[in-house]
């Protein structure tokens, strides 16, 4: 392998700033810089998960005090999620080889555009009371750079922590999670500075946030790097043969999409995610419903806050446990852990233990951020690294559709059951056991999942090929 | 095939970059965890 010294002196050539090339890392480079740029990006879209704090005063933009009959519905805004969330999961899938191809600084910009931008053509469809133009701007054009965002940074954190995949992206993954912290109280002090007697300030609102997170997010671009050809960590040695279930080959991202991990994979995620995914959205009403007036409204605020915590936290250390008990092991942790702990909630609702219910939505919670955390060493493990961020991309997928299993399962049963009489109390008692259901379907899942057949990796001239065709650097992992 | 050791220069865009993103982050940890509190009152 080659030092940091002479890939740095490989460098050079007419580029662009945005290129590839530009990004190689020179001699001297920490590698501990790759995951704060990393954070500029994740940080800023996870603005996402607070974007409810805008619903309430979107529908009060003509009455100001109260809701006039031309202002918009709760219903109608809740659509902007909804379409930002698809967007999403098809740009991540869509673009997903060409933010591998291109480097992640010309992802991390076109997705700091995209974010940006996505926010000025809301702050204009607010001034005009046009709906559409926020639909189109925070759900299409954002919801492309939340897709481009997420996984911009994901490989090239996986090729500067190959001793570590599972922490290194765990980091980054956890300020996604981590995004709403800032962006819930920022933008309720920003809504604060420029509302008046007469007038809602979300529009400023959203062009403050447009240029704090497009600034933040070049800052990243700026000084993310790819390590160059032959690079390894000091005193790390590549196992000499591949682990069973640790790949040393590459896997061609269209190749993958043909093998039965990648599906196998896909549905271990979605339904570790479809039964995380439904209970995060109904934290609150279900803690009030469950414990009547033992969990207050302001009691379950502090649940949702607590939970979102976990998320975030449980995204960093489930993905770095990965590291050292296997990418397998730690689905199967999340599976087994995840049944028991569903099993437990009617237990806990039936004998009214709020620290049990409690202690059980955490550890739920927080392997539901760490399922996301966790995938992509899991496809680099099963994929190898060339394409891993465009694999990635597509496996995101899985995300969205969970996005409309997880609340309509939660939502739709519960209504179903008090319908039927059941009390309100004990209304959730189902969904937990088909939460629990399918959990192990995805254990059977997982344990379905064996090694890529070697008909799937990439040929060296196919690799070599590819990396001439696409401006790659560096020979594939098995070469 | 290893990293070179880092001067100066580089701990400080170290501390500069982690300083970036890690005191907003933990401005809006700190934040989350005392309405999280309220769980306990």
């Amino acid at each position: 392998m080659a030092t940091i010294e002479e890939a740095g002196r490989i460098t050079g050539g007419a580029t662009g700033f945005l290129d590839r090339e530009r990004t190689i890392a020179k001699p001297g480079f920490s590698r501990w810089l790759v995951p704060p740029a990393a954070l500029c990006v994740h940080l800023c879209i996870g603005q996402a998960y607070a974007l409810s704090v805008f619903n309430l005063p979107m529908t009060k933009l003509i009455g100001i005090t109260q809701s006039a009959p031309d202002d918009w519905k709760l219903t109608e805004l809740g659509w902007i999620f909804s379409i930002a969330m698809v967007f999403l999961g098809c740009s991540a899938a869509v673009f997903g080889r060409w933010v591998e191809e291109g480097g992640p600084r010309k992802a991390m910009f076109t997705a700091a555009l995209c974010w940006a931008g996505g926010f000025f053509l809301s702050a204009i469809g607010v001034y005009t009371h046009t709906l559409w133009l926020i639909y189109i701007g925070y759900g299409v054009l954002g919801g492309c750079g939340l897709g481009i965002g997420y996984i911009s940074p994901v490989s090239t954190l996986i090729k500067w922590f190959p001793d570590r995949p599972g922490m290194a992206t765990g980091m980054a993954i956890m300020g996604f999670g981590g995004g709403a912290f800032i962006a819930s109280p920022l933008s309720v002090w920003l809504l604060g500075k420029f509302t008046t007697a007469t007038h809602i300030g979300v529009m400023e609102t959203f062009i403050v946030l447009g240029c704090v997170y497009f600034c933040f997010m070049l800052v990243g671009s700026i000084i993310v790097r790819v390590p160059p050809p032959g690079w390894a960590p000091q005193g790390y040695v590549a196992p000499k043969a591949a682990s069973k279930l640790i790949t040393r080959n590459d896997v061609y991202v269209y190749d993958a999409l043909k093998t039965p991990q990648f599906w196998l994979i896909w549905w271990v995620l979605c339904l570790n995610v479809t039964a995380g995914i439904g209970v995060l959205g109904q934290a609150s009403a279900m803690s009030q419903e469950m414990f009547p007036g033992h969990i207050t409204p302001v009691a379950a605020a502090g649940f949702v806050g607590l939970m979102s915590l976990f998320n975030m936290g449980g995204r960093f250390a489930w993905a770095s446990t990965s590291d050292y008990i296997g990418r397998r092991n730690t689905y199967f942790v999340f599976m087994v852990l995840g049944f028991a702990l569903y099993c437990t909630v009617p237990y806990a609702g039936s004998t009214g233990s709020v620290a049990l219910f409690v202690l059980c939505f955490l550890v739920i919670i927080s392997m539901y951020g760490g399922a996301f955390a966790t995938v992509p060493a899991y496809l680099r493990d099963m994929f190898g690294t060339r394409y891993v961020g465009a694999i990635h991309g597509m496996l995101l997928t899985a995300w969205s559709a969970a996005g409309i299993f997880g609340p309509v399962l939660v939502n739709y049963i519960r209504q179903y059951q008090i319908e039927h009489g059941v009390p309100k109390a004990e209304a959730y008692n189902a969904t937990m056991y088909i939460m629990a259901g399918l959990l192990v379907i995805g254990f059977m899942c997982n344990f379905m999942i064996k090694a890529v057949h070697a008909r799937f990796h990439m040929k060296d001239d196919e690799a070599e090929r590819a990396a001439v065709n696409v401006g790659a650097v560096g020979k594939p992992a098995g070469a | 095939m290893q990293t070179v050791n880092h001067d100066g220069s580089m701990k400080l865009k170290l501390f500069l970059a982690w300083g970036f993103v890690g005191i907003p982050l933990l401005w809006g940890v700190l934040q989350t965890l005392s309405n999280a509190m309220k769980l306990f009152q």
